[in-house]
């Protein structure tokens, strides 16, 4: 103990936590290690793959180029297009279902309005309600209705975000001062004028929220519209390499070559979630840990 | 929305209900003329059922009419011989007598009893470790560990799929450095270990995270008190850290046991790497997607969609009722 108190904290406290950063380590390696794989495999034609080389390390000959030509073009084109049909629902779910929660959740946190607690109960047991129950059900009435096999069998139910609601109802009743409305409404703005240049931009952070996690949710999306889908020009991305999974695996050596394809088409399909998911990292955290704070 | 710097998500102490009571919004609307309150509770009322309304509607069409029209469909019953007829609750009576039912709710409930523990205690390590170590790594971590949250279930199974596959996986080569043959996770032995490896991967970062949101939301100056006080630092960990995290605790096994209940996508991924370890009556989910897809049989479907609904459901609710008390996400 010559050092200085100081110096001599600091000392100690890098052996300290030494070995939970070698904790630390060991779980991010685990959790990192079936990215990695992807990574590495995606680089590989089906002799690196099935040849028996090292599995978490590059063949001699890196052929991403190659593999990125062949998904593009297999099948006549239909991974490019399955992306497509992926950030179609997901842009147009997750800002549907993003508009009718902001609405809602606002008249909930804004009004007293004849049946308001009843209805907020309905809302708070629909958020336990699981959602793949409802898949098969959403199925079959709208296979009566003739609506299914069609993009809005996969959209329309994604609208459906009760958990949207009940956050931003949350935000909204201690992010938007009552006076400030009240203010408003006395300059003879009305109640929807008011929420669109007062409320709105208050909201901002709970919207993005919302959106970001039910843009998310209706990518990651694959009972829906795996039911609701036979025509496979409709399909996601998750449906569609769920498909060339099964193919592959059902028709064993034959489908080796698929395998090259599928690999690749997993990593390019998660790229950007990737992105997105570390960018706007602020945004996630604020919607997942509420609840948890009271 | 950084939930836990930003004031307007309530925190403990300075939380409220989810609906405050109507006085209080009559009073700020201004109760001085009665004239003028009916006339403001009026225009409060269309203009409260218009915002909500939208909802309301996608709500009934997409919530409401779905599960009674399963209600509805699992009260009938379809056959070559007598054509469409009314059976009451014949349906559940063949479930609850269903092998392939019985069996696939007897799989999810023992998943959901190993499952769950193994999930919260990995999150809540990695959540106090997290709490304590605060270096540039350790942020990185965090995000790494939370990182599988942000990936499709079907990819992420998919992926580990092809981590426990003889053909290209690295196990077999890391047993076969040393002469054995390395375990199958894709066997009927051992895919119940392959499938909590998946979900647990999975979802453990998600689970993390909201213990570590709330763990940052305790004030430190409890801690200073109880090491006053003499107290060591597993004490600290026992006595006041998990103690404050029983609602976030309570909120992620309530999520883990939805999602458990209505397993689904990772062992329909699974099932043709898998070959023959996964039958088609797996987990209830599975099953009735195989009533409706492969034997259209829409009347069994409904019945089983609806029981384990109303099973997941009335679970939930009993479990938030019971739990109460020791304040919960809902209260």
């Amino acid at each position: 103990m010559s050092a200085t108190d100081l110096e001599g904290r600091r000392v100690r406290r890098t052996p300290r936590y030494l070995p939970l950063h070698i904790v630390l380590a060991l779980l991010v390696l685990y959790f990192l290690i079936p990215f990695w794989w992807v990574v590495v495999n995606s680089s590989k034609d089906s002799a690196g793959l099935f040849g028996g080389g090292n599995a978490l390390w590059f063949s001699s000959d890196i052929n991403y180029i190659e593999n990125l030509k062949q998904l593009f073009t297999y099948n006549g084109g239909l991974y490019a297009r399955w992306l497509a049909n992926s950030a179609l629902y997901a842009f147009a779910g997750g800002i549907g279902a993003t508009v009718l929660a902001v609405l809602a959740g606002y008249g909930f946190a804004k009004y007293t309005f004849v049946g308001r607690r009843a209805a907020f109960s309905i809302l708070l047991g629909a958020v336990m309600v699981p959602a793949t129950a409802l898949v098969i059900p959403t199925f079959i009435l709208f296979s009566q209705a003739g609506l299914t096999d069609t993009i809005w069998s996969v959209i329309l139910p994604t609208l459906l975000n009760p958990f949207g609601v009940f956050l931003v109802n949350l935000y909204a009743r201690d992010a938007v001062p009552d006076e400030l409305l009240d203010a408003a409404r006395v300059d003879g703005a009305g109640e929807f004028r008011t929420f669109v240049k007062v409320a709105l931009p208050m909201l901002r952070p709970v919207i993005v929220t919302v959106l970001l996690l039910s843009v998310v949710s209706s990518w990651n999306n694959y009972f829906l519209p795996l039911a609701m889908l036979v025509d496979n020009r409709l399909f996601p991305v998750t449906v569609g390499i769920g498909l060339w999974q099964s193919t592959a695996s059902t028709y064993g050596a034959a489908g080796t070559n698929l395998w090259s394809i599928i690999i690749l088409g997993s990593l390019v399909s998660i790229i950007p979630l990737i992105i997105a998911f570390l960018s706007l990292q602020r945004y996630w955290r604020g919607g997942l840990t509420v609840g948890a704070l009271k | 929305m950084t939930a836990s710097t930003s004031g307007p998500v309530p925190t403990k102490g300075g939380g409220s209900t989810p609906l405050p009571d109507d006085g209080m919004t009559a009073s700020t609307t201004g109760d001085v003329q009665t004239t003028k309150r009916r006339r403001t509770n009026s225009r409060q009322n269309v203009a409260g059922w218009l915002f909500v309304g939208p909802f309301g509607i996608v709500f009934l069409a997409l919530l409401v009419l779905p599960i009674g029209y399963a209600l509805y469909m699992s009260l009938f019953q379809k056959s070559l011989i007598f054509g469409t007829r009314f059976v009451f609750l014949g349906n559940y009576l063949k479930a609850f007598s269903d092998p392939s039912f019985l069996g696939g709710v007897w799989f999810v409930l023992r998943f959901s009893v190993v499952l769950i523990p193994v999930q919260m205690a990995v999150s809540l390590a990695i959540a106090l470790i997290l709490d304590t170590v605060t270096s540039k790594f350790a942020r990185f971590s965090r995000l790494m560990i939370f990182l599988p949250y942000a990936i499709p279930t079907v990819i992420g199974a998919l992926m580990w799929g092809f981590l426990y596959s003889r053909n290209f996986g690295p196990i077999a080569d890391v047993f076969g450095a040393f002469g054995a043959s390395g375990p199958d996770f894709l066997s009927s032995n051992l895919i119940f270990y392959g499938l909590l490896n998946v979900v647990t991967w999975q979802w453990a970062g998600y689970y993390m995270i909201i213990l570590y949101a709330a763990l940052q939301g305790i004030d430190p100056t409890l801690y200073e008190a109880a090491r006053i006080d003499g107290a060591s630092t597993w004490q600290i960990i026992v006595r006041i850290k998990i103690r404050l995290l029983t609602p976030a605790l309570v909120l992620i096994l309530v999520f883990a046991l939805i999602g458990t209940l209505q397993f689904f996508n990772e062992p329909k991924i699974l099932q043709q790497l898998a070959a023959g370890a996964i039958p088609d009556d797996f987990t209830p989910n599975m099953y009735a997607y195989q009533q409706a897809f492969t034997l259209a049989n829409n009347n069994y479907s409904s019945t089983i969609s609806f029981a384990l609904g109303a099973v997941v459901f009335v679970c939930v609710y009993i479990f938030m009722f019971v739990t109460r008390k020791r304040g919960n996400f809902l209260s």
